[in-house]
């Protein structure tokens, strides 16, 4: 197994009709991916053709998912526009939202997360890479990919790899790549202050996923949710885990690209987190080069 | 966004939040008029208006010490005024170049209440975003007018915290128990009731980041005043906010941060000598960390997003040149999408195109990577690749250091 998504995930695009949203559609179902259905609202009825796979376009998500059998969507609406996409993703009663637009006001963040309560969709972003489970075929072909990761550097295999950011997230899996080891599922939570779904929440997923051997962790400085991970592996994750924290350089109170990379106060900073994660029997990569050889000094693979 | 003082106390009046009367000046012709508008029969504080804080404490760079003053006569006002107006202002947050004082801020000097202690009766408050509940909390305390960070080291006991439910927004219960935490009775508690509620009301309709009131006092007349207004709005919410989007004072911004804005790039000014370039924030970030891994220093911060294209990188690399102590750069591409060929020649064509003197050391990894390397390597520039990020890091390092 994997988790989140699988290689038969059935998968909608909301913004599929924009520049951003199609390529990445394209460039999924050129991965493999089921591309099932695209949701504008005003072009419900047209098709989106790509390299012969038809996908039709509704108006609304609710009407994609009754039709198509979708159950995830990958939003990539402006940001103006973005939490309504959320939101009408939970209503459409799916089980996954990845939010991949970026600059996404936080008050409708906080305000899509409070609606999020007590719905069974899940969300995962906004501002983040997505979602790639690997294929099993040439370079690892035929997997589910959400959102803008480049598929052709994962190989399918036992690790599971959870991020905030997109880059970091790519470089730890061609690293593992290279190395022979490949991937179960990797995650991009998203940059933002708030998002739906947080490093402990994949961290529990990837615990109970039979598929994954190995967890590397990336983390960057800004609020306590990494913190807050470490310290659930050391009561109760089975799995050896690696982890790498961005921002050891920033200086304090300024905004290093993700909105929520600003070190507010002394628990937040690359230096205390650091400790936390080493304290808490995480194998602490020294610099992003080393994340995949710090996974294999606690796992052989 | 950071706003000044001034335009933050202009919107709270809007928002029937109460501050001291003020009149915000430019120009020393207009001090006498200003002066008349307000009542100084208390006497006059003159405010430098820049968006560090420390002001009071501060020291201008001729000499002048303090940037906030009370003056008990216009005549002092004026003087005061003179010696601050144009001039550069060290704060503890400005960093050793300071930053010039364009604007002033007359205010009506309050009359402080005194609490049984003998202290000025100032309290401390303030809403933000509360990242571990992804609600907004409001922030007070009976310690006001010193900093908060301060009083949470020494006296945690002392801050109360009230979280709001973004789905109903702030309940009158809710501003009762802050107004009962801080210790009010009768007519002061009405107030503090009133404008709690104001006060968030602003905060979530103009899609705040922070506000912060430090202090809130309580003068002599038993008046809940905002003495000092501090206000930052999230950026990526301005698209519906015009109307602040007016008050953004670029002199307060740093200009190649600016410049950078406009090409899409995410630019911050550090104070090391190995420039960066990198896609994406996350890479972009534990690149200057590698970089002093391996004994450097990070000239910047600099994200050029998903795409990097010649115009781009051209754009970056004038930036990053504007800056005297770079004495290397570092390129960190991640390609994982982009071709690494269409890359490579926008960072030979702009090299070309700015005259790159300095040591450049690539790294590019991703799609068609092998002949993004074969056209640096043919550009007959002193490109060098770096192979990984610390391989490329090391060699940065390693060329700056033997200057």
């Amino acid at each position: 197994m994997s988790i989140l998504v699988h290689e038969k995930t059935r998968v909608l695009v909301q913004g599929i009709t924009g520049d951003f949203g199609g390529r990445h559609a394209r460039l999924s179902i050129d991965y493999g991916s089921q591309i099932v259905a695209g949701v504008t609202p005003g072009k419900g009825g047209q098709v989106f053709e790509h390299n012969g796979v038809k996908v039709p376009i509704f108006n609304t998500v609710a009407e994609a998912a009754k039709q198509t059998g979708a159950t995830v969507s990958a939003i990539f609406v402006p940001p103006p526009f973005a939490a309504d996409a959320i939101l009408e993703c939970f209503d459409a009663d799916l089980d996954l939202a990845v939010a991949i637009t970026e600059g996404i006001p936080v008050r409708d963040m906080v305000r899509a997360k409070r609606a999020m309560q007590g719905r069974r969709t899940r969300l995962i972003g906004p501002n983040c890479p997505g979602v790639v489970t690997p294929g099993r075929g040439d370079k690892s072909h035929g997997g589910c990919r959400i959102g803008i990761a480049p598929g052709y550097i994962h190989k399918r295999g036992k690790v599971g790899v959870v991020s905030r950011s997109g880059t970091l997230t790519y470089e730890a899996v061609w690293q593992l790549t290279c190395k022979g080891h490949g991937q179960s599922t990797c995650v991009g939570i998203g940059g933002d202050p708030v998002n739906g779904t947080s490093h402990l929440d994949v961290i529990k997923l990837f615990n109970e996923d039979p598929e994954t051997e190995a967890i590397i962790m990336i983390g960057e400085i800004g609020g306590s949710a990494e913190v807050e991970a470490a310290r659930w592996i050391k009561a109760h994750c089975k799995k050896p885990v690696a982890g790498f924290i961005a921002g050891a350089t920033a200086p304090a109170g300024r905004r290093m690209g993700h909105a929520g990379a600003v070190i507010g106060g002394a628990e937040d900073t690359a230096e205390a987190k650091i400790k936390i994660f080493q304290e808490c029997g995480i194998s602490v990569a020294a610099t992003p080069s080393d994340m995949a050889d710090a996974l294999l000094r606690v796992w052989r693979g | 966004m950071n706003i000044h003082e001034y335009q933050a106390k202009e919107l709270f009046e809007k928002f029937g939040v109460a501050t001291p009367k003020g009149v915000a000046v430019s120009s020393a012709q207009d001090f006498e008029a200003a002066l008349n508008k307000i009542n100084t029969s208390a006497g006059i504080m003159v405010k430098s208006q820049i968006h560090a804080g420390g002001r009071g404490k501060g020291t201008f760079t001729n000499g002048f010490k303090g940037g906030v003053k009370f003056s008990p006569t216009k005549e002092k006002a004026i003087e005061n005024a003179k010696a601050m107006l144009g001039n550069t202002l060290v704060t503890a947050q400005t960093g050793p170049e300071g930053r010039k004082v364009q604007t002033l801020y007359f205010t009506e000097a309050a009359n402080l209440g005194k609490r049984p202690d003998g202290r000025d009766d100032e309290y401390y408050l303030a809403i933000l975003l509360d990242r571990a509940t992804s609600c907004p909390v409001i922030v007070a305390s009976t310690e006001g007018g010193v900093e908060i960070e301060h009083v949470a080291d020494h006296t945690p006991e002392k801050i109360f915290k009230v979280q709001i439910d973004p789905a109903v927004g702030i309940q009158a219960y809710q501003a009762r128990q802050i107004a009962f935490a801080l210790g009010f009775t009768g007519e002061l508690f009405k107030q503090c009731v009133a404008l709690v509620t104001k006060l968030y009301q602003f905060y979530w309709d103009k899609d705040c980041a922070m506000v912060e009131v430090n202090p809130l006092l309580v003068t002599q007349e038993g008046k809940l005043l905002a003495l000092d207004a501090k206000v930052s709005f999230d950026d990526n919410a301005l698209f519906r906010h015009p109307d602040i989007v007016a008050l953004r004072d670029l002199n307060e911004e740093d200009h190649k941060e600016i410049e950078a804005s406009k090409f899409g790039l995410s630019y911050i000014a550090l104070d090391g000598n190995i420039a960066c370039l990198v896609n994406g924030a996350g890479l972009a970030m534990s690149t200057m960390d590698i970089i002093q891994h391996f004994g450097g220093s990070p000239a910047n911060f600099l994200d050029v997003g998903g795409g990097a294209s010649k115009e781009q990188v051209t754009a970056a690399f004038k930036i990053i040149l504007g800056d005297a102590n770079v004495k290397g750069i570092m390129v960190n591409i991640f390609g994982g999408i982009m071709d690494c060929n269409v890359i490579a020649t926008g960072i030979v064509e702009a090299v070309k195109e700015t005259g790159l003197k300095l040591p450049l050391v690539v790294r590019l990894e991703g799609n068609n990577v092998e002949a993004g390397k074969a056209t640096l390597a043919n550009s007959g520039l002193t490109i060098v690749s770096g192979d990984t990020m610390a391989d490329a890091a090391q060699k940065i390092v390693k060329f700056v250091n033997q200057k």
